[in-house]
């Protein structure tokens, strides 16, 4: 393995990382204001096939991105209706939406496209097409770093660079506004958030709200940049790959981004090799997929740093009277 | 107390339940320009009109008795086991090895050996998150989730390596002649009735069996009182001297035991090799079946064989119209969503309804 190759594996790490990142700030909102969501898998799946689908009816990427969020978010005011105002079972109902986007999906494709439960290929402006960061290819020559910079990190749609940025907006947003403190108080302790005259129910709609636009830009980033069409059960489980990285991070924006970045890289390698020789012992390519859930159950364990959620997570809010 | 008699309880609300998912399924039918009328006659003849059809139909039940028990065990210790699909992977890996370590002379010798590997590998699975939420309070749920993904990675690497079968296939060679299982035809040939050839298989029994052990156990035995104990109140349990360790373990043992069990039927009495994906989202449906049945064993029974019919017709439908297998996981998805999360929004209605038509309860009705 020479330097291009370590680059190029950090230019899909990046790829590779990016619907991951969304869903992991997704569940970040849902999950800091008290709502469980393990329905994470499903919005990034229902989005896919509404983005590439309407990219592909009317030949704009653009629309694309606005009917996978807009599907997303439906199916994310589905989960707030069962989990806030009929205070059901979070859990159960993230479930729910998990089958209804793999059954609907594959029933609409073939449906609308009758191509066995997939859309059609997808080029030209109903991609996003790569973006060159300033400089990138006077840079390209300098030793080390030029590489670096002009293949790994320039080169990716715009969604891409968008959840790089999300993650010091979420920052923001959660531990620097007001809307934020509120946010993270309605997961800790709801009953004081409402007797300081604050409608729990209103925060949580919000959050769960939130979640949904950024799962349907996981979503329409996978079916439109990462893939260039919307395939069967395409998101693969990076929804939970995204749950597992949530809990990794702590709950933390900043965090987060490190667990997705590890988790795209193991992607990444897994990908290109088919088994790690490590002189000693041969890594099977089983295990390095399988490595970001053992390394969720063993922090999960307590055993390496204790990952505790928020105190009222999964837990319907009844009014007292 | 109670603010519904208890058959508006145990029947009403699952059927309304029901009948609301059956509405939106068909309006989803109706959606992709189909007839669900037509859609549903299609359905039920497919799945009961002939023995073809109920032999597929009860062998599909039988696979989510199991983890439809496995997850209403669960439940009952206020458990969400969303690991069955882990633990039924698992349990296939025992039932593999059961059959392929010994050159079986008879079925009967057979599958008592294949019902305890099933069992303990399903159970050994369950085993570690149910440790982790009992002493360390991992979530369960989240624990569960990613066994199931752990579990499928290791039998994608055995099924390349140490168990694969000679030729181009991840699957594991047939098992002997002897670790075969009769089969529904073989059977009722037996007593001169003629049963269409279909994959079901003498595990039905074993699921039936499995159906009354678990009622025994959970409202028969001490042990069973202590798990619905821990379930109802974890407090009052503590209080009363159970400990929470022990009945976690327990249930979860239990559960991942019978999801194990999922494996008779599947990987002994049909594929008769091991395959990379031989559970097929069995251990998903077990969540709407126990849903569904309200956790006890006779609902999980009619739950299941509801949606094996809902399996079994499925894939008539997609046969005979242009309406894809996926109709099912939609339906089934509708199933769990109303029954489960949207309960309480034909709960509320319904509990206001029943105390304006009965101001006071009637005597004795009220204890329990």
């Amino acid at each position: 393995m020479n330097y291009l190759d370590l680059v190029q594996i950090l230019d899909s790490t990046i790829r590779l990382s990016t619907p991951l990142l969304f869903a992991c700030l997704a569940g970040l909102f849902s999950e800091r204001s008290g709502v469980f969501d393990i329905g994470l898998e499903g919005k990034i799946l229902i989005s896919a096939f509404f983005s590439a689908a309407v990219a592909a009816l009317t030949g704009s990427v653009w629309l694309g991105l606005g009917a996978g969020i807009a599907a997303s978010v439906v199916f994310a005011l589905i989960h707030g209706l069962a989990s806030i105002t009929f205070r059901g079972d979070q859990l159960i109902s993230g479930v729910a939406i998990n089958f209804l986007a793999a059954g609907m999906t594959v029933l609409i494709a073939q449906d609308w496209f009758a191509q066995g439960g997939r859309t059609p290929q997808l080029s030209g402006s109903a991609r996003f097409s790569s973006i060159d960061l300033p400089f990138a290819d006077a840079l390209r020559d300098v030793p080390l770093l030029g590489p670096l910079y002009a293949e790994a990190l320039s080169g990716h749609t715009i969604l891409v660079y968008a959840g790089l940025l999300a993650v010091p907006l979420t920052w923001y947003v959660l531990f620097r506004t007001r809307f934020g403190l509120r946010l993270r108080a309605v997961g800790e302790n709801p009953g004081a958030v409402d007797t300081a005259g604050v409608s729990v129910v209103r925060l949580r709609y919000a959050a769960v709200l939130i979640c949904g636009v950024l799962c349907g830009m996981a979503g329409s980033y996978l079916a439109t940049g990462l893939a260039a069409s919307f395939t069967q059960n395409m998101s693969a489980g990076r929804g939970f790959i995204a749950l597992a990285a949530l809990i990794f991070a702590k709950w933390r924006p900043w965090y987060a981004l490190g667990a997705c970045l590890l988790f795209g890289l193991l992607q990444a390698i897994s990908n290109r090799y088919s088994s790690i020789d490590l002189v000693v012992i041969e890594i099977p390519n089983a295990f390095v997929l399988a490595l970001p859930y053992i390394l969720t159950v063993v922090i999960l364990a307590g055993f390496v740093g204790k990952a505790t959620p928020p105190r009222a997570g999964g837990e319907p809010y009844v009014k007292e009277r | 107390m109670d603010k519904l008699p208890k058959w508006a309880d145990v029947a009403l609300i699952p059927a309304i339940n029901l009948v609301l998912a059956l509405i939106v399924s068909g309006v989803v039918v109706t959606f992709i320009g189909q007839d669900p009328f037509e859609a549903l006659a299609i359905m039920v003849k497919g799945a009961v009109g002939s023995t073809y059809g109920w032999g597929y139909t009860l062998y599909y039940a039988t696979n989510f008795i199991f983890t439809g028990l496995a997850v209403a065990i669960a439940f009952h210790a206020r458990l969400f086991n969303i690991g069955g699909e882990g633990q039924a992977q698992l349990g296939s890996l025992g039932v593999a090895l059961v059959c392929l370590s010994v050159p079986w002379p008879h079925w009967t010798l057979a599958l008592p050996a294949a019902i305890v590997g099933g069992a303990l590998f399903g159970a050994a699975w369950a085993a570690i998150p149910a440790y982790l939420q009992a002493k360390r309070g991992s979530h369960i749920v989240i624990t569960t989730i990613m066994f199931n993904f752990i579990a499928s990675a290791l039998l994608v690497y055995l099924l390349v390596s140490a168990l694969k079968a000679p030729g181009m296939a991840p699957e594991s060679i047939r098992f002997p002649e002897g670790a075969r299982l009769p089969t529904a035809r073989e059977v009722f040939g037996f007593i001169g009735i003629d049963f269409a050839r279909t994959p079901m298989n003498v595990s039905f029994v074993v699921a039936l069996l499995a159906c009354w052990g678990l009622w025994l156990l959970l409202w028969r035995t001490r042990l069973g009182y202590e798990i619905r104990a821990f379930g109802h109140s974890e407090r009052a349990a503590v209080y009363a001297g159970i400990s929470p360790v022990r009945i976690t373990m327990i249930a979860m043992l239990i559960s991942g035991a019978l999801a194990g069990l999922m494996a008779v039927n599947a990987v002994m009495g049909e594929q008769e090799r091991l395959l990379q994906d031989n559970v097929l989202g069995a251990g998903f449906v077990g969540i709407a079946v126990a849903l569904m049945g309200r956790s006890h064993p006779v609902g999980v029974f009619i739950a299941a064989v509801l949606f094996g019919a809902l399996y079994q017709g499925g894939a008539e439908l997609e046969f005979e119209t242009s309406v894809p297998r996926e109709m099912i996981v939609v339906i089934q998805a509708l199933v769990i969503l109303f029954t489960g999360a949207l309960d309480g929004m034909v709960r509320g209605p319904l509990e206001k309804m029943f105390l304006r038509f009965r101001k006071r309860p009637a005597p004795g009705v009220a204890a329990e």
